[in-house]
């Protein structure tokens, strides 16, 4: 949070200095997102000033999206809110004739993508993950033994766990549309219910051990795992792993760990759309285009530690990134991994109304 | 005449284009219907349809939104407890900003301006970031436990970031100037000739500032008062930054709304229920004022 607040700095001092002349262009990624000397090779390749936000929820994203006018030439939504998008009429058809590099993706993930955007007519993958548990390796064995069930759901939501953690610091992802899905699939139900009778399941599943949660949150937990203010959070893989290294930079004793659930994790996929009123298309496709340049996608998964869409990236990427399980999930793994659909308003109010209850006990 | 008339237009129009045509936008979104569409709520207005289309625009409004409000007990503790976090607040910062602004008020006048340079200086820095200071001060490992740990006066970090507490302190330290400076304008004012004089017929010093000097402030305890209670009241960043989950406001349900359940209908009518709340009070209040004033003439 704290780079994230740097970065918007920055990104605002350098749009203030640029001449009105030259060419620009907007892009909105998540924070803590991407190798920021890729931004700075970006300008030097094509000359086009890049002025780069952030953000850390989607619902933030996709508010100016539906708004419209939000300026930006290329954001990062996540599938199912990128499916939602498409159909409200937020984004205009890629020019794929001006994307050489397309050539590069890799089927086995377009393949899935197919599922939020047919084609890929609106859409490029930028990275894709899992949502899964980080762990304070030291602090959970001391608070539950050697055996603790580090890879599966039942340390988050099996409150016997969940009462010996609480003192160590236990944060939640505050996405709904992340912990709803972990919560069924700990009970053994459709991760990708939307029904009332599920939501409800769901929500007692996510009471019980409610009282343990220090905070929902989905950005503060990168500093906090790696400081070693909490010993347990559920979010994105990238990140907790970004946590380990800063963990390691630091060189303060703490050990930081990320875990697939062997009972199932959400696989979701952030893509690179480019908004229907777009001030410059056209350095939008630059973009997007030198992002899935084969360097660049390797560049920016070696530094967040994200797997990318990108099959010809592969061959540059780190072995502790290409080589670890926890980014790159084996074919068994990978058969676990499930995706869910978007919530129609209805359905999103029941979700929206039971998280707020969940969260604040009203 | 006409400049006359000029003068009074400019605040009368800079009302209608900043603050009454904006609300009855918001009015209008809380007559519509939530859509998938961009913007998302519909009807839109089509003034090419002209006078038919403009009908069809007005029919399909309606006060469902408002209706909703009341089928969900949520809205009313939200809004209760952010009356409640308000008026407290508020209190806390009249019963700290009023001692500085006395004290501000009988320095020797050549350290007023600095006095006053001091109070105004924090907004030299970012509100953001003052807020996002006190998560470093107040935080388990932050400076005020690891202080209070060195001291031996505490040998468990206390919890105050994420709680209630901490969106007290975040609130009193933001609106403090808003309450220091409208009281200091008018106890600056203050003829010290009548404090003399209520001494002379008897009173302590105690009583004469009790009748005398609070009295005659409180043009600038009720300023400092609206100025702080009515941003409070639907404050955001503070609650968001500063207090857990737990910590129910209308600032973070409106946002919910919004940007949670893309339905800008019902946010514009929790918006609007919140100007109500506001509003009628203070016409109440204003009213009221206007009537002792012309009882006392």
């Amino acid at each position: 949070m704290k780079r994230t607040m740097l970065s918007v700095t920055a990104a605002l001092a350098l749009s203030a200095t640029a001449a009105a002349a030259q060419e620009e262009v907007h892009v909105y990624n998540w924070s803590d997102y991407i190798d920021e000397s890729l931004l700075k090779k970006f300008e030097d390749e094509t000359g086009i000033k890049l002025v780069y936000d952030v953000f850390d929820s989607n619902e933030l994203l996709e508010t100016k999206m539906l708004a419209g006018g939000s300026g930006y030439d290329v954001v990062v939504p996540t599938g199912t809110f990128l499916q939602r998008q498409i159909a409200a009429g937020s984004f205009q058809k890629l020019d794929k004739s001006k994307l050489p590099n397309l050539k590069n993706m890799w089927d086995v993930i377009q393949k899935r993508t197919d599922t939020y955007d047919p084609n890929g007519d609106y859409s490029i993958n930028y990275m894709w993950g899992t949502t899964g548990i980080g762990i304070n390796v030291d602090k959970v064995k001391e608070a539950l033994g050697d055996d603790a069930p580090v890879n599966s759901l039942a340390l988050v939501f099996d409150p016997k766990n969940m009462e010996k953690l609480a003192s160590c610091g236990v944060m939640f992802l505050d996405a709904p549309t992340e912990m709803v899905p972990a919560a069924l699939t700990y009970l053994g139900l459709n991760p990708d219910a939307h029904d009332k009778d599920s939501l409800d399941k769901a929500e007692k599943a996510l009471e019980a051990v409610r009282p343990y949660i220090q905070k929902f949150n989905s950005s503060e937990y990168i500093n906090a795992l790696a400081n070693g203010d909490i010993c347990v959070a559920f979010g994105w893989s990238g990140d907790v792993l970004q946590a380990r290294d800063r963990a390691a930079e630091a060189d303060n004793g703490v050990k930081v760990e990320y875990n697939i659930p062997k009972e199932g994790a959400l696989m979701w996929f952030d893509q690179m759309a480019v908004p229907v009123d777009a001030p410059n298309p056209d350095g939008a496709m630059k973009f997007l285009n030198f992002i899935m340049d084969a360097h660049n996608a390797a560049a920016a998964s070696n530094y967040v530690y994200y797997a990318n869409g990108n099959k010809a990236s592969q061959q540059y990427l780190n072995d502790d990134v290409i080589g670890d399980p926890a980014i790159y999930p084996d074919q068994e793994t990978l058969d676990h991994l499930y995706t869910v659909t978007p919530f129609d308003a209805k359905d999103q109010r029941n979700l929206t109304r039971m998280w707020t209850k969940v969260k604040s006990g009203t | 005449m006409l400049r006359r008339l000029t003068l009074i237009l400019i605040p009368y129009l800079w009302l209608l284009a900043l603050f009454l045509v904006p609300f009855l936008i918001v009015v209008k979104i809380s007559l519509s219907d939530v859509a998938l569409a961009r913007p998302p709520y519909m009807p839109q207005l089509d003034l090419a349809a002209g006078l038919s289309g403009l009908k069809d625009f007005f029919s399909q409004l309606d006060l469902e939104n408002f209706w909703f409000l009341t089928s969900d007990d949520l809205y009313w503790k939200a809004y209760l407890s952010s009356l409640k976090i308000a008026a407290f607040s508020t209190l806390i910062t009249l019963l700290v900003g009023f001692p500085i602004s006395y004290a501000m008020a009988s320095a020797r006048s050549e350290w007023r301006p600095t006095l006053m340079m001091l109070v105004i200086l924090p907004f030299w820095t970012s509100f953001l970031i003052r807020v996002y200071s006190w998560m470093g001060i107040l935080s388990q490992n932050g400076l005020l436990n690891s202080f209070l740990l060195w001291t031996g006066l505490i040998h468990e970090p206390l919890t105050i970031l994420n709680t209630p507490t901490a969106v007290y302190i975040g609130i009193v330290y933001t609106y403090l100037p808003f309450m220091i400076l409208p009281i200091y304008a008018t106890l600056e004012k203050l003829d010290i000739s009548l404090l003399e004089a209520a001494e002379d017929l008897g009173c302590s010093r105690l009583t004469a500032f009790w009748l005398v000097t609070v009295p005659l402030s409180k043009p600038g305890i009720i300023a400092g008062c609206f100025l702080v209670f009515i941003p409070a009241l639907g404050e955001f960043v503070i609650p968001s930054l500063l207090g857990g989950s737990r910590t129910l406001m209308i600032g973070k349900v409106l946002w919910e709304e919004f940007f949670n359940n893309r339905d800008w209908p019902v946010a514009s009518a929790v918006a609007v229920v919140l100007l109500l709340i506001l509003i009628i009070p203070i016409i109440l209040f204003q009213r009221n004022e206007q009537k002792n004033r012309e009882a006392g003439q």
